[in-house]
């Protein structure tokens, strides 16, 4: 169906053959219950009932009393820090504290849109390495994520946003990341639902992405997280972490509602409150915490097979695999932890859409939620050293984390094991000091 | 919906007749400061969850500058005051101490 098959395929058996191996030994490790997914895996327990399928990752109530590494933050973000720690580094007594459920925050709660058509060489070599991560995500995990590469279009509706875009696809030809620069017909003739005429704003042309797409979010989370718990990762859920202990400048350990816990290197993975948890450290973060909403309608036929984004009349949509129209829009304008948004805003989005999609205009909308976005000065994200040794943080990825999440572990896991990684090295949270911005929202005309 | 007081006009401003212009009482540095000065006053928040205090501009309405105290894990609104002064007025602390007893926010309680 796509160039991509059969790679897929022979990674498929690849990874299956080295799994057979390792099985002796994850059963010593008292993590048998773990089988494999595969087509005969389904057959087998079509034949008796489906009474066979173990629990997809093991679930201790209680941390032990220390861990190499401890991960704050069980979402997408922190799962895939702790996986690529196991996975490239073999670094795999590892906690992953959770106060609420795995995948409850931003991971759970995105639009699902990946993309990598960036225009600093920073951005580009991070969100393209997890561009390239998902693509092979569901055969690496064995754990099905629907990556769904449909191709993104981010449409032109200004001249300078045209300019912008032109940039950017000369900028993405120079750092490898395939993009194009494509004329009005050919976005009537991606999205026929689409009204290029205007009469606000007629659509002036695009920038596409053929291989942007969209992934289930959750099973991003779930997939990860089962992968990590087979490496005999303890994925620990209903643990805040209240406080961290120092001695002289050196991380020790954190306590928590389960009790004290020490550890060698702590990475703060928590999105919307790495404010919150770095005060609890005694050092401070360049970012504030804003309400970013979605919502979605009711389910229709496929009527869309990619992801619009028009960040001028500022929303964003795609369908689902259900049919739902999954639609996200800008922040709130204040500093929020609540989880939900101002109504204006999802009126304001919604407008916009419905002068783009005519045929959206009597859709009931079936739900609405929020979540708290981290956003630094430049809207770009910190995974960086921190003043106190031993304490990594990665947060500020603000309103576009959901895409960047196997390129962050990736890079976190090299900079916690490593102490530097060349995808992170211009992402540290001292950048400010030095003026040295990686200024994504200006130049490249991102929503926000 | 968001809704404050104006200190200056007196009306009751819904959200959309305002809008937030960032955290307040910053010391402003500039020239001779030390980079770590700069360096807060223009990046570093604190970013609180929980009591609050904001900048915020009648837009659509007097077009005044006014401060607002809010908790950021509610939504509650504590009151506002107008924008001549370095801290919170005294009766606007009463009523965050009434309510969140062990409030700090960077230099103040």
């Amino acid at each position: 169906m796509d160039i991509g098959t059969t790679r897929r395929v022979s990674l498929f058996f690849a990874a299956h053959a080295t799994k057979i191996h390792k099985t002796p030994l994850t059963f010593l490790k008292g993590f048998a219950t773990m089988k494999r997914y595969s087509a005969f895996a389904v057959a087998r327990e079509a034949m008796r009932h489906h009474t066979g399928w173990g629990r997809a990752w093991a679930k201790p109530t209680q941390p032990k009393k220390k861990y190499d590494a401890i991960i704050v933050g069980a979402g997408g973000h922190g799962l895939a820090t702790a996986y690529y720690l196991g996975k490239n580094f073999g670094i795999t007594n590892v906690a992953i504290l959770e106060k609420g459920w795995l995948g409850g925050g931003n991971t759970g709660r995105n639009t699902t849109i990946i993309r990598s058509n960036y225009l600093q060489d920073p951005s580009a070599a991070i969100y393209e390495k997890s561009r390239s991560l998902y693509e092979t995500m569901s055969q690496d995990l064995n754990y099905n994520v629907m990556f769904s590469p449909r191709g993104v279009i981010m449409l032109a509706q200004t001249q300078s946003e045209i300019r912008g875009y032109k940039r950017t696809a000369h900028a993405n030809a120079l750092q490898g990341v395939k993009t194009e620069w494509i004329e009005p017909a050919r976005v009537k003739e991606l999205v026929p639902i689409m009204n290029i005429d205007g009469p606000r704003y007629p659509v002036l042309g695009g920038l596409w992405q053929a291989r942007g797409g969209t992934a289930r979010h959750d099973a991003v989370a779930w997939g990860y997280a089962r992968a990590c718990s087979d490496m005999g990762m303890d994925v620990i859920q209903q643990c805040e972490v209240t406080g961290v202990r120092t001695s002289g400048g050196k991380v020790v350990g954190v306590d928590t509602t389960k009790g004290a816990i020490d550890c060698d290197k702590l990475g703060m993975v928590v999105a919307g409150h790495a404010s919150v948890l770095a005060e609890k450290a005694g050092f401070r973060l360049p970012m504030e915490s804003v309400a970013l909403q979605a919502l979605v309608s009711e389910p229709i036929k496929p009527c869309m097979d990619v992801v619009v984004m028009a960040n001028t009349v500022h929303g964003y949509m795609s369908q689902s695999d259900k049919g739902e129209m999954v639609i996200g829009g800008g922040t709130d304008g204040y500093n929020n932890y609540t989880q939900r948004g101002s109504f204006h805003h999802i009126e304001e989005t919604v407008r916009a859409l419905v002068e783009t999609f005519p045929m959206i205009g009597r859709l009931k909308m079936l739900r609405q939620w929020g979540g708290i976005v981290d956003v630094t000065g430049d809207r770009s994200p910190i995974l960086s050293k921190t003043p106190v040794d031993g304490i990594f943080v990665n947060c500020g990825w603000g309103t576009g984390g959901f895409k960047a999440i196997p390129g962050s572990g990736w890079a976190m896991a090299e900079l916690m094991a490593k102490g530097e990684s060349p995808l992170t090295d211009e992402y540290n949270m001292f950048r400010f000091r030095e003026g040295k911005f990686i200024d994504e929202s200006v130049a490249a005309g991102v929503a926000h | 919906m968001l809704t404050l007081n104006c200190p200056y006009c007196g009306v009751d401003a819904d959200e959309t007749d305002l809008h937030g212009e960032g955290e307040a009482h910053l010391k402003r540095f500039g020239p001779n400061s030390t980079d770590d000065e700069f360096h807060d006053y223009l990046f570093q928040r604190q970013n609180p969850k929980g009591v609050h205090f904001e900048r915020w501009r009648h837009v659509y309405g007097c077009g005044k500058f006014f401060h607002a105290a809010r908790c950021t894990a509610t939504l509650e609104v504590f009151g506002t005051y107008l924008a001549q002064t370095l801290e919170p007025p005294q009766d606007i602390k009463d009523k965050i101490t009434a309510k969140r007893p062990s409030w700090t926010w960077g230099n103040f309680s």
